[in-house]
Protein backbone atom coordinates (compact mmCIF):
# COMPACT_ATOMS: atom_id res chain seq x y z
CA UNK A 1 0.00 0.00 0.00
CA UNK A 2 1.29 3.44 -0.98
CA UNK A 3 0.86 5.60 2.10
CA UNK A 4 1.46 9.35 2.39
CA UNK A 5 1.62 10.91 5.85
CA UNK A 6 1.01 14.64 6.21
CA UNK A 7 3.45 16.21 8.66
CA UNK A 8 3.28 19.80 9.85
CA UNK A 9 5.96 21.68 11.69
CA UNK A 10 4.49 23.72 14.54
CA UNK A 11 5.80 25.87 17.38
CA UNK A 12 6.26 23.79 20.54
CA UNK A 13 2.97 23.86 22.46
CA UNK A 14 4.88 23.48 25.71
CA UNK A 15 6.34 26.98 25.40
CA UNK A 16 5.06 30.52 24.91
CA UNK A 17 3.64 30.97 21.40
CA UNK A 18 2.93 34.24 19.62
CA UNK A 19 1.63 35.81 16.46
CA UNK A 20 3.96 38.24 14.71
CA UNK A 21 3.12 41.90 15.33
CA UNK A 22 3.72 42.88 11.67
CA UNK A 23 1.51 40.45 9.74
CA UNK A 24 -0.38 38.40 12.37
CA UNK A 25 1.15 35.11 11.20
CA UNK A 26 2.50 32.48 13.57
CA UNK A 27 5.89 33.56 14.89
CA UNK A 28 8.07 30.61 13.91
CA UNK A 29 11.34 32.51 14.03
CA UNK A 30 11.58 32.75 17.78
CA UNK A 31 9.81 29.47 18.53
CA UNK A 32 11.15 26.00 19.12
CA UNK A 33 9.67 24.27 16.08
CA UNK A 34 8.68 20.61 16.36
CA UNK A 35 6.63 17.97 14.54
CA UNK A 36 2.97 18.38 15.32
CA UNK A 37 2.52 15.76 18.02
CA UNK A 38 -0.56 14.10 16.54
CA UNK A 39 1.33 13.55 13.26
CA UNK A 40 3.72 11.17 15.04
CA UNK A 41 0.73 8.87 15.66
CA UNK A 42 -0.11 9.04 11.95
CA UNK A 43 3.48 8.09 11.07
CA UNK A 44 3.38 5.19 13.53
CA UNK A 45 0.10 3.93 12.06
CA UNK A 46 1.56 4.14 8.54
CA UNK A 47 4.62 2.16 9.58
CA UNK A 48 2.46 -0.50 11.23
CA UNK A 49 0.37 -0.88 8.07
CA UNK A 50 3.52 -1.13 5.94
CA UNK A 51 4.95 -3.77 8.29
CA UNK A 52 1.75 -5.83 8.03
CA UNK A 53 0.85 -5.32 4.38
CA UNK A 54 3.96 -4.03 2.61
CA UNK A 55 4.25 -0.86 0.60
CA UNK A 56 5.91 2.48 0.95
CA UNK A 57 5.56 5.41 3.36
CA UNK A 58 6.13 8.98 2.14
CA UNK A 59 6.13 12.09 4.32
CA UNK A 60 4.49 15.18 2.80
CA UNK A 61 5.17 18.58 4.36
CA UNK A 62 4.30 22.07 3.26
CA UNK A 63 6.40 24.65 5.05
CA UNK A 64 9.41 26.93 4.97
CA UNK A 65 13.03 25.74 4.62
CA UNK A 66 13.37 25.11 8.33
CA UNK A 67 10.65 22.43 8.15
CA UNK A 68 13.49 20.21 6.88
CA UNK A 69 14.40 19.49 10.51
CA UNK A 70 10.95 18.05 11.15
CA UNK A 71 11.05 16.07 7.91
CA UNK A 72 14.35 14.42 8.93
CA UNK A 73 12.93 13.73 12.37
CA UNK A 74 9.86 12.11 10.78
CA UNK A 75 12.06 10.02 8.48
CA UNK A 76 14.10 8.83 11.46
CA UNK A 77 11.03 6.94 12.69
CA UNK A 78 11.14 4.79 9.55
CA UNK A 79 9.33 6.22 6.49
CA UNK A 80 11.02 5.71 3.12
CA UNK A 81 11.13 9.20 1.66
CA UNK A 82 9.70 12.68 1.84
CA UNK A 83 8.26 15.43 -0.32
CA UNK A 84 8.68 19.02 0.84
CA UNK A 85 6.50 21.70 -0.74
CA UNK A 86 8.38 24.93 -0.23
CA UNK A 87 7.85 28.28 -1.92
CA UNK A 88 8.19 31.85 -0.67
CA UNK A 89 4.76 32.67 -2.07
CA UNK A 90 3.12 30.24 0.40
CA UNK A 91 3.65 32.50 3.42
CA UNK A 92 0.32 33.61 4.85
CA UNK A 93 -1.72 30.87 3.17
CA UNK A 94 -5.16 30.16 4.64
CA UNK A 95 -6.55 26.66 5.16
CA UNK A 96 -8.45 26.71 1.86
CA UNK A 97 -5.29 27.60 -0.10
CA UNK A 98 -3.21 25.10 1.87
CA UNK A 99 -5.63 22.35 0.92
CA UNK A 100 -5.29 23.39 -2.74
CA UNK A 101 -1.51 22.99 -2.55
CA UNK A 102 -1.53 19.71 -0.62
CA UNK A 103 -4.18 18.26 -2.93
CA UNK A 104 -2.01 19.16 -5.94
CA UNK A 105 0.97 17.43 -4.32
CA UNK A 106 -1.10 14.37 -3.42
CA UNK A 107 -2.29 14.26 -7.01
CA UNK A 108 1.30 13.55 -8.04
CA UNK A 109 1.91 10.91 -5.36
CA UNK A 110 -0.84 8.37 -6.18
CA UNK A 111 -1.46 7.49 -2.56
CA UNK A 112 -3.80 4.64 -1.63
CA UNK A 113 -3.98 6.05 1.87
CA UNK A 114 -3.30 9.53 3.19
CA UNK A 115 -2.78 9.60 6.95
CA UNK A 116 -2.61 12.69 9.14
CA UNK A 117 -3.10 13.86 12.71
CA UNK A 118 -6.65 14.85 13.64
CA UNK A 119 -5.54 18.39 14.39
CA UNK A 120 -2.42 20.50 14.70
CA UNK A 121 -1.47 22.00 18.02
CA UNK A 122 -1.09 25.51 16.59
CA UNK A 123 -4.34 26.13 14.74
CA UNK A 124 -6.44 23.22 16.07
CA UNK A 125 -8.70 23.80 13.09
CA UNK A 126 -9.28 20.13 12.11
CA UNK A 127 -10.44 20.95 8.59
CA UNK A 128 -7.63 19.63 6.40
CA UNK A 129 -8.64 15.94 6.00
CA UNK A 130 -12.13 16.81 4.72
CA UNK A 131 -10.87 19.67 2.56
CA UNK A 132 -8.43 17.27 0.90
CA UNK A 133 -11.03 14.53 0.49
CA UNK A 134 -13.40 17.05 -1.06
CA UNK A 135 -10.77 18.21 -3.55
CA UNK A 136 -9.56 14.69 -4.39
CA UNK A 137 -13.02 13.13 -4.54
CA UNK A 138 -12.04 10.39 -2.08
CA UNK A 139 -13.40 9.25 1.28
CA UNK A 140 -12.37 10.88 4.55
CA UNK A 141 -12.43 8.80 7.72
CA UNK A 142 -11.64 11.27 10.47
CA UNK A 143 -10.80 11.12 14.14
CA UNK A 144 -9.80 7.46 14.15
CA UNK A 145 -8.97 5.78 17.44
CA UNK A 146 -8.62 2.46 15.60
CA UNK A 147 -7.89 1.65 11.96
CA UNK A 148 -8.20 -1.76 10.33
CA UNK A 149 -6.93 -2.48 6.83
CA UNK A 150 -8.39 -5.47 4.97
CA UNK A 151 -7.28 -5.44 1.35
CA UNK A 152 -8.68 -2.21 -0.07
CA UNK A 153 -11.22 -1.83 2.73
CA UNK A 154 -10.51 0.56 5.58
CA UNK A 155 -12.54 0.48 8.79
CA UNK A 156 -12.24 3.11 11.43
CA UNK A 157 -13.61 3.51 14.93
CA UNK A 158 -14.15 7.14 15.75
CA UNK A 159 -15.04 8.65 19.10
CA UNK A 160 -18.23 10.67 19.27
CA UNK A 161 -19.84 12.43 22.18
CA UNK A 162 -22.38 9.66 22.62
CA UNK A 163 -20.02 6.74 22.13
CA UNK A 164 -18.30 5.73 18.94
CA UNK A 165 -19.03 5.17 15.26
CA UNK A 166 -17.69 2.48 12.98
CA UNK A 167 -17.09 3.91 9.52
CA UNK A 168 -15.84 2.12 6.45
CA UNK A 169 -14.55 3.08 3.01
CA UNK A 170 -12.43 1.74 0.18
CA UNK A 171 -9.04 3.12 -0.76
CA UNK A 172 -8.04 5.68 -1.84
CA UNK A 173 -8.96 7.59 1.31
CA UNK A 174 -7.80 10.19 3.81
CA UNK A 175 -7.70 9.02 7.44
CA UNK A 176 -6.99 11.29 10.41
CA UNK A 177 -6.00 9.82 13.76
CA UNK A 178 -6.18 10.83 17.42
CA UNK A 179 -3.42 10.10 19.89
CA UNK A 180 -5.42 7.18 21.29
CA UNK A 181 -4.70 5.03 18.23
CA UNK A 182 -1.19 3.78 19.08
CA UNK A 183 2.07 4.58 20.85
CA UNK A 184 4.59 6.15 18.46
CA UNK A 185 8.04 4.55 18.40
CA UNK A 186 11.15 6.48 19.30
CA UNK A 187 13.65 6.85 16.48
CA UNK A 188 16.56 4.44 16.90
CA UNK A 189 20.16 5.55 16.42
CA UNK A 190 20.18 3.53 13.22
CA UNK A 191 16.98 5.25 12.12
CA UNK A 192 18.44 8.68 12.77
CA UNK A 193 21.55 7.85 10.73
CA UNK A 194 19.48 6.34 7.90
CA UNK A 195 17.18 9.38 7.78
CA UNK A 196 20.07 11.59 6.72
CA UNK A 197 20.39 9.65 3.47
CA UNK A 198 16.70 9.22 2.62
CA UNK A 199 15.47 11.11 -0.45
CA UNK A 200 13.67 14.41 0.17
CA UNK A 201 12.16 15.86 -2.97
CA UNK A 202 11.31 19.56 -2.96
CA UNK A 203 8.40 20.86 -5.00
CA UNK A 204 7.62 24.49 -5.81
CA UNK A 205 4.24 25.96 -6.72
CA UNK A 206 5.32 25.90 -10.37
CA UNK A 207 6.03 22.16 -10.06
CA UNK A 208 2.49 21.71 -8.77
CA UNK A 209 0.83 23.96 -11.32
CA UNK A 210 -0.60 26.24 -8.62
CA UNK A 211 -0.51 29.98 -9.33
CA UNK A 212 1.18 32.14 -6.66
CA UNK A 213 -1.91 34.39 -6.64
CA UNK A 214 -4.01 31.45 -5.39
CA UNK A 215 -1.98 31.12 -2.18
CA UNK A 216 -0.24 33.25 0.44
CA UNK A 217 -1.62 36.59 1.57
CA UNK A 218 -2.87 37.39 -1.97
CA UNK A 219 -4.96 34.26 -2.26
CA UNK A 220 -6.15 34.11 1.34
CA UNK A 221 -9.88 33.63 1.88
CA UNK A 222 -9.78 35.05 5.40
CA UNK A 223 -7.66 37.62 7.17
CA UNK A 224 -6.52 38.24 10.72
CA UNK A 225 -7.26 41.90 11.37
CA UNK A 226 -5.51 42.22 14.70
CA UNK A 227 -4.43 40.24 17.71
CA UNK A 228 -3.83 40.99 21.34
CA UNK A 229 -2.15 39.00 24.05
CA UNK A 230 -4.64 38.11 26.75
CA UNK A 231 -3.45 39.30 30.14
CA UNK A 232 -2.24 36.27 32.09
CA UNK A 233 -4.62 35.10 34.80
CA UNK A 234 -3.48 36.02 38.23
CA UNK A 235 -3.89 33.53 41.00
CA UNK A 236 -6.37 34.42 43.73
CA UNK A 237 -6.54 33.24 47.32
CA UNK A 238 -4.49 30.16 48.20
CA UNK A 239 -4.99 28.50 51.55
CA UNK A 240 -3.35 25.52 53.13
CA UNK A 241 -5.69 22.85 54.43
CA UNK A 242 -5.51 22.62 58.19
CA UNK A 243 -8.64 20.53 58.58
CA UNK A 244 -11.14 23.05 57.21
CA UNK A 245 -10.01 23.19 53.56
CA UNK A 246 -13.14 21.55 52.18
CA UNK A 247 -15.45 23.86 54.11
CA UNK A 248 -13.49 26.93 53.03
CA UNK A 249 -13.65 25.75 49.43
CA UNK A 250 -17.43 25.53 49.63
CA UNK A 251 -17.59 28.94 51.31
CA UNK A 252 -15.78 30.37 48.28
CA UNK A 253 -18.12 28.54 45.91
CA UNK A 254 -21.08 29.93 47.86
CA UNK A 255 -19.85 33.54 47.58
CA UNK A 256 -19.58 32.96 43.82
CA UNK A 257 -23.11 31.47 43.89
CA UNK A 258 -22.12 28.02 42.65
CA UNK A 259 -23.54 26.40 45.77
CA UNK B 1 -32.88 41.00 5.86
CA UNK B 2 -31.17 37.90 4.59
CA UNK B 3 -31.38 34.56 6.27
CA UNK B 4 -28.56 33.33 8.47
CA UNK B 5 -28.19 29.57 8.28
CA UNK B 6 -27.56 27.81 11.58
CA UNK B 7 -26.59 24.16 11.15
CA UNK B 8 -28.20 22.41 14.11
CA UNK B 9 -26.25 20.21 16.51
CA UNK B 10 -28.39 17.84 18.52
CA UNK B 11 -28.04 14.53 20.29
CA UNK B 12 -30.48 11.66 20.28
CA UNK B 13 -30.60 11.72 24.03
CA UNK B 14 -30.83 15.41 24.92
CA UNK B 15 -32.17 17.03 21.74
CA UNK B 16 -30.95 20.45 20.62
CA UNK B 17 -27.52 21.21 22.03
CA UNK B 18 -26.86 24.44 23.87
CA UNK B 19 -24.34 25.58 21.25
CA UNK B 20 -27.19 25.58 18.71
CA UNK B 21 -29.15 27.99 20.91
CA UNK B 22 -26.02 30.14 21.17
CA UNK B 23 -25.72 30.16 17.37
CA UNK B 24 -29.40 31.15 16.98
CA UNK B 25 -28.77 33.99 19.44
CA UNK B 26 -25.71 35.15 17.47
CA UNK B 27 -27.52 34.75 14.14
CA UNK B 28 -30.16 37.30 15.14
CA UNK B 29 -27.46 40.01 15.05
CA UNK B 30 -26.73 39.21 11.41
CA UNK B 31 -30.14 38.55 9.89
CA UNK B 32 -33.10 36.20 10.14
CA UNK B 33 -32.13 32.89 11.74
CA UNK B 34 -32.97 29.78 9.75
CA UNK B 35 -32.08 26.42 11.28
CA UNK B 36 -30.80 23.55 9.15
CA UNK B 37 -31.51 20.08 10.54
CA UNK B 38 -29.49 17.24 9.01
CA UNK B 39 -30.30 13.83 10.40
CA UNK B 40 -32.44 10.73 10.44
CA UNK B 41 -36.12 10.64 9.51
CA UNK B 42 -38.26 12.86 11.73
CA UNK B 43 -35.32 14.78 13.18
CA UNK B 44 -36.64 18.27 12.39
CA UNK B 45 -40.10 17.60 13.79
CA UNK B 46 -38.62 16.55 17.13
CA UNK B 47 -36.47 19.68 17.38
CA UNK B 48 -38.69 22.37 15.85
CA UNK B 49 -40.34 23.63 19.06
CA UNK B 50 -37.01 24.24 20.77
CA UNK B 51 -35.48 25.88 17.68
CA UNK B 52 -38.49 28.18 17.34
CA UNK B 53 -38.23 29.17 20.98
CA UNK B 54 -34.76 30.57 20.28
CA UNK B 55 -35.65 32.50 17.16
CA UNK B 56 -35.57 30.09 14.21
CA UNK B 57 -38.00 31.60 11.71
CA UNK B 58 -37.62 28.71 9.34
CA UNK B 59 -36.29 25.17 9.57
CA UNK B 60 -34.75 23.51 6.56
CA UNK B 61 -34.69 19.74 6.98
CA UNK B 62 -32.73 17.10 5.12
CA UNK B 63 -33.50 13.70 6.59
CA UNK B 64 -33.03 10.04 6.00
CA UNK B 65 -30.49 7.31 5.40
CA UNK B 66 -28.79 9.27 2.60
CA UNK B 67 -27.89 11.93 5.18
CA UNK B 68 -27.49 9.92 8.35
CA UNK B 69 -25.80 6.81 6.96
CA UNK B 70 -22.56 8.47 5.85
CA UNK B 71 -19.87 10.71 7.29
CA UNK B 72 -20.46 14.45 6.73
CA UNK B 73 -20.04 14.64 2.93
CA UNK B 74 -23.79 14.40 2.07
CA UNK B 75 -24.56 17.00 4.73
CA UNK B 76 -22.07 19.41 3.18
CA UNK B 77 -23.60 18.89 -0.25
CA UNK B 78 -27.08 19.68 1.07
CA UNK B 79 -25.90 22.84 2.85
CA UNK B 80 -23.87 23.99 -0.18
CA UNK B 81 -26.94 23.64 -2.42
CA UNK B 82 -29.00 25.56 0.12
CA UNK B 83 -26.42 28.35 0.33
CA UNK B 84 -26.48 28.73 -3.45
CA UNK B 85 -30.28 28.88 -3.42
CA UNK B 86 -31.00 31.26 -0.51
CA UNK B 87 -27.79 33.35 -0.57
CA UNK B 88 -27.65 33.69 3.23
CA UNK B 89 -25.86 36.50 5.06
CA UNK B 90 -23.78 33.93 6.96
CA UNK B 91 -23.52 30.23 7.81
CA UNK B 92 -22.93 29.21 11.42
CA UNK B 93 -21.94 25.73 12.57
CA UNK B 94 -20.80 24.36 15.92
CA UNK B 95 -17.06 24.08 16.56
CA UNK B 96 -17.44 20.36 17.09
CA UNK B 97 -15.73 17.67 15.06
CA UNK B 98 -18.74 17.34 12.76
CA UNK B 99 -19.41 21.08 12.53
CA UNK B 100 -15.83 21.77 11.52
CA UNK B 101 -15.88 18.93 9.01
CA UNK B 102 -19.05 20.14 7.27
CA UNK B 103 -17.61 23.67 7.25
CA UNK B 104 -14.34 22.39 5.75
CA UNK B 105 -16.15 20.84 2.81
CA UNK B 106 -18.37 23.90 2.37
CA UNK B 107 -15.28 26.12 2.20
CA UNK B 108 -13.88 24.06 -0.67
CA UNK B 109 -17.22 23.62 -2.48
CA UNK B 110 -17.98 27.35 -2.34
CA UNK B 111 -14.34 28.55 -2.51
CA UNK B 112 -15.15 30.46 0.64
CA UNK B 113 -13.09 31.48 3.68
CA UNK B 114 -13.65 29.71 7.00
CA UNK B 115 -13.18 30.74 10.63
CA UNK B 116 -13.23 28.13 13.37
CA UNK B 117 -13.48 28.29 17.19
CA UNK B 118 -15.21 31.65 17.06
CA UNK B 119 -16.32 33.07 20.42
CA UNK B 120 -17.89 36.31 19.20
CA UNK B 121 -19.33 37.67 15.95
CA UNK B 122 -20.12 41.29 15.05
CA UNK B 123 -22.89 42.38 12.70
CA UNK B 124 -20.27 43.20 10.04
CA UNK B 125 -18.90 39.63 10.17
CA UNK B 126 -15.81 40.39 12.25
CA UNK B 127 -15.14 37.34 14.41
CA UNK B 128 -13.31 36.96 17.69
CA UNK B 129 -11.22 33.82 18.13
CA UNK B 130 -8.95 32.69 20.91
CA UNK B 131 -5.66 31.16 19.83
CA UNK B 132 -2.72 29.39 21.44
CA UNK B 133 -4.48 27.89 24.40
CA UNK B 134 -6.47 31.02 25.13
CA UNK B 135 -3.36 33.20 25.43
CA UNK B 136 -4.07 35.28 22.33
CA UNK B 137 -7.26 36.99 21.17
CA UNK B 138 -7.65 37.36 17.43
CA UNK B 139 -10.03 39.49 15.38
CA UNK B 140 -10.54 38.06 11.92
CA UNK B 141 -12.79 38.15 8.93
CA UNK B 142 -13.69 36.02 5.94
CA UNK B 143 -12.47 37.97 2.89
CA UNK B 144 -13.80 35.69 0.17
CA UNK B 145 -17.46 34.69 0.21
CA UNK B 146 -19.86 34.87 3.13
CA UNK B 147 -18.97 34.52 6.83
CA UNK B 148 -18.61 30.75 7.27
CA UNK B 149 -18.02 30.35 10.96
CA UNK B 150 -17.86 27.59 13.54
CA UNK B 151 -18.87 28.70 17.04
CA UNK B 152 -17.28 27.36 20.19
CA UNK B 153 -19.72 26.21 22.91
CA UNK B 154 -20.16 28.51 25.94
CA UNK B 155 -19.33 31.62 23.90
CA UNK B 156 -22.58 33.55 24.36
CA UNK B 157 -25.58 33.26 26.65
CA UNK B 158 -28.53 31.80 24.72
CA UNK B 159 -31.50 34.17 24.79
CA UNK B 160 -35.01 33.00 23.87
CA UNK B 161 -36.86 34.95 21.15
CA UNK B 162 -39.97 32.99 20.20
CA UNK B 163 -40.60 32.64 16.49
CA UNK B 164 -42.88 30.35 14.55
CA UNK B 165 -40.57 27.96 12.81
CA UNK B 166 -42.09 26.36 9.73
CA UNK B 167 -40.34 23.23 8.49
CA UNK B 168 -39.33 23.01 4.83
CA UNK B 169 -38.20 19.57 3.69
CA UNK B 170 -35.27 19.77 1.29
CA UNK B 171 -34.86 17.46 -1.66
CA UNK B 172 -31.75 15.43 -0.95
CA UNK B 173 -29.65 14.80 -4.03
CA UNK B 174 -26.23 13.55 -3.04
CA UNK B 175 -23.60 12.10 -5.34
CA UNK B 176 -21.87 8.72 -5.16
CA UNK B 177 -18.70 10.53 -4.06
CA UNK B 178 -20.63 11.81 -1.04
CA UNK B 179 -21.36 8.23 -0.03
CA UNK B 180 -17.81 6.88 0.10
CA UNK B 181 -17.55 6.82 3.91
CA UNK B 182 -20.36 4.68 5.25
CA UNK B 183 -21.34 4.55 8.92
CA UNK B 184 -21.86 0.85 9.63
CA UNK B 185 -22.47 1.08 13.36
CA UNK B 186 -23.12 3.60 16.10
CA UNK B 187 -22.33 2.38 19.57
CA UNK B 188 -23.66 4.30 22.56
CA UNK B 189 -21.42 4.34 25.60
CA UNK B 190 -22.85 4.82 29.04
CA UNK B 191 -22.33 8.30 30.34
CA UNK B 192 -25.30 8.82 32.60
CA UNK B 193 -27.12 12.07 33.08
CA UNK B 194 -24.17 14.45 33.31
CA UNK B 195 -24.02 17.42 30.94
CA UNK B 196 -21.79 17.22 27.88
CA UNK B 197 -18.24 18.28 28.70
CA UNK B 198 -17.79 21.21 26.29
CA UNK B 199 -21.22 22.66 27.07
CA UNK B 200 -21.31 22.21 30.84
CA UNK B 201 -21.51 25.26 33.10
CA UNK B 202 -19.42 23.43 35.70
CA UNK B 203 -16.56 21.02 35.03
CA UNK B 204 -14.84 19.02 37.78
CA UNK B 205 -11.61 17.40 36.56
CA UNK B 206 -9.23 14.91 38.09
CA UNK B 207 -5.55 14.45 37.40
CA UNK B 208 -2.68 12.16 38.28
CA UNK B 209 -3.20 13.01 41.95
CA UNK B 210 -6.51 11.13 41.95
CA UNK B 211 -4.34 8.00 41.99
CA UNK B 212 -6.50 5.38 40.29
CA UNK B 213 -9.68 4.77 38.32
CA UNK B 214 -11.69 3.84 41.39
CA UNK B 215 -10.89 7.13 43.10
CA UNK B 216 -12.49 9.02 40.22
CA UNK B 217 -15.77 8.35 42.04
CA UNK B 218 -14.74 11.24 44.24
CA UNK B 219 -14.44 13.53 41.22
CA UNK B 220 -17.79 12.29 39.90
CA UNK B 221 -19.46 12.84 43.25
CA UNK B 222 -18.37 16.48 43.42
CA UNK B 223 -19.36 16.99 39.77
CA UNK B 224 -22.83 15.61 40.47
CA UNK B 225 -23.27 17.79 43.55
CA UNK B 226 -22.40 20.86 41.45
CA UNK B 227 -24.47 19.70 38.46
CA UNK B 228 -21.35 19.53 36.34
CA UNK B 229 -19.47 17.38 33.87
CA UNK B 230 -16.41 15.28 34.70
CA UNK B 231 -13.10 15.94 33.00
CA UNK B 232 -9.63 14.44 33.25
CA UNK B 233 -6.09 15.55 32.60
CA UNK B 234 -3.96 13.79 30.01
CA UNK B 235 -1.89 12.23 32.79
CA UNK B 236 -5.05 10.70 34.26
CA UNK B 237 -6.23 9.47 30.87
CA UNK B 238 -2.83 8.05 29.93
CA UNK B 239 -2.74 6.24 33.27
CA UNK B 240 -6.10 4.66 32.44
CA UNK B 241 -8.02 6.38 35.25
CA UNK B 242 -10.70 7.83 32.95
CA UNK B 243 -11.72 7.50 29.27
CA UNK B 244 -10.14 9.69 26.59
CA UNK B 245 -13.34 11.43 25.52
CA UNK B 246 -13.27 13.30 28.83
CA UNK B 247 -9.73 14.59 28.41
CA UNK B 248 -9.35 18.35 28.82
CA UNK B 249 -6.42 20.14 27.19
CA UNK B 250 -4.19 19.83 24.17
CA UNK B 251 -5.15 16.67 22.24
CA UNK B 252 -8.42 16.69 24.17
CA UNK B 253 -11.39 18.96 24.66
CA UNK B 254 -11.36 22.71 25.18
CA UNK B 255 -13.81 23.82 27.86
CA UNK B 256 -14.86 27.27 28.99
CA UNK B 257 -17.33 26.77 31.84
CA UNK B 258 -18.45 29.20 34.53
CA UNK B 259 -16.61 27.07 37.10
CA UNK B 260 -13.68 24.71 36.61
CA UNK B 261 -12.55 22.60 39.54
CA UNK B 262 -9.11 20.98 39.18
CA UNK B 263 -8.45 18.10 41.59
CA UNK B 264 -4.94 16.66 41.76
CA UNK B 265 -3.97 18.40 38.53
CA UNK B 266 -0.59 20.13 38.46
CA UNK B 267 -1.55 22.40 35.57
CA UNK B 268 0.93 21.60 32.80
CA UNK B 269 0.69 24.05 29.90
CA UNK B 270 -1.01 21.38 27.77
CA UNK B 271 -3.79 21.10 30.35
CA UNK B 272 -4.14 24.85 30.75
CA UNK B 273 -4.61 24.98 26.97
CA UNK B 274 -8.00 23.37 27.41
CA UNK B 275 -9.40 25.24 30.41
CA UNK B 276 -7.81 28.58 31.06
CA UNK B 277 -10.64 30.61 29.58
CA UNK B 278 -12.95 29.22 32.29
CA UNK B 279 -14.61 32.02 34.24
CA UNK B 280 -13.76 30.84 37.75
CA UNK B 281 -11.07 28.28 38.53
CA UNK B 282 -10.69 26.37 41.77
CA UNK B 283 -7.86 23.95 42.50
CA UNK B 284 -6.96 21.38 45.12
CA UNK B 285 -3.43 20.01 45.03
CA UNK B 286 -0.90 18.62 47.49
CA UNK B 287 1.93 20.59 45.94
CA UNK B 288 1.67 24.28 46.83
CA UNK B 289 4.08 25.09 44.00
CA UNK B 290 1.90 23.46 41.30
CA UNK B 291 1.37 25.85 38.35
CA UNK B 292 -2.41 25.35 38.53
CA UNK B 293 -2.43 27.75 41.50
CA UNK B 294 -1.15 30.52 39.22
CA UNK B 295 -4.56 30.53 37.53
CA UNK B 296 -6.81 29.48 40.36
CA UNK B 297 -9.16 32.08 41.81
CA UNK B 298 -9.24 29.90 44.91
CA UNK B 299 -6.70 27.23 45.74
CA UNK B 300 -6.45 24.71 48.53
CA UNK B 301 -3.05 23.22 49.22
CA UNK B 302 -3.89 19.88 50.74
CA UNK B 303 -4.80 16.23 50.37
CA UNK B 304 -7.71 15.96 47.96
CA UNK B 305 -8.86 12.77 49.70
CA UNK B 306 -9.54 14.89 52.80
CA UNK B 307 -10.58 18.17 51.20
CA UNK B 308 -13.01 16.83 48.58
CA UNK B 309 -15.11 14.57 50.87
CA UNK B 310 -15.34 17.41 53.35
CA UNK B 311 -16.42 19.81 50.59
CA UNK B 312 -19.03 17.30 49.39
CA UNK B 313 -20.36 16.94 52.92
CA UNK B 314 -20.52 20.73 53.32
CA UNK B 315 -22.46 21.15 50.05
CA UNK B 316 -24.99 18.53 51.24
CA UNK B 317 -25.33 20.31 54.58
CA UNK B 318 -26.11 23.60 52.88
CA UNK B 319 -29.01 22.18 50.87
Amino acid sequence: MNIVVLVKQVPDSGADRNLRPDDNTVDRGSANNVINEMDEYAIEEALKIKEAHGGEVTILTMGPDRATESIRKALSMGPDKAVHVVDDALRGSCAVATSRVLAAALGQLNADLVLCGAESTDGRVQVMPHMLAERLGVAALTGARKLTVDGATLTVERQTEEGYEVVTASTPAVVSVWDTINEPRYPSFKGIMAAKKKPVQTLSLADLGVAPTEVGFDGATSAVLEHTKRPPRSGGAKITDEGEGGVKLVEFLATEKFV
Amino acid sequence: MSEVLVVVEATREFGVKKVTLEMLTLARELGNPAAVVLGGAGAAEALSARLGEYGAEKIYAAEGEEIDGYLVAPKATVVADLVKRVQPAAVLLASSQEGKEIAARLAVKLDNGILTDVVGLDADGTATQVAFAGSTIVKSKVTRGLPLVTVRPNSVTPAPAPASAAVEQLTVSVTDTDKLARVVDRVAEQKGSRPELTEAGVVVSGGRGVGNADNFKLVEELADLLGGAVGASRAAVDSGFYPHQFQVGQTGKTVSPQLYVALGISGAIQHRAGMQTSKTIVAVNKDGEAPIFELADFGVVGDLFKVVPQAAEEIRKRR
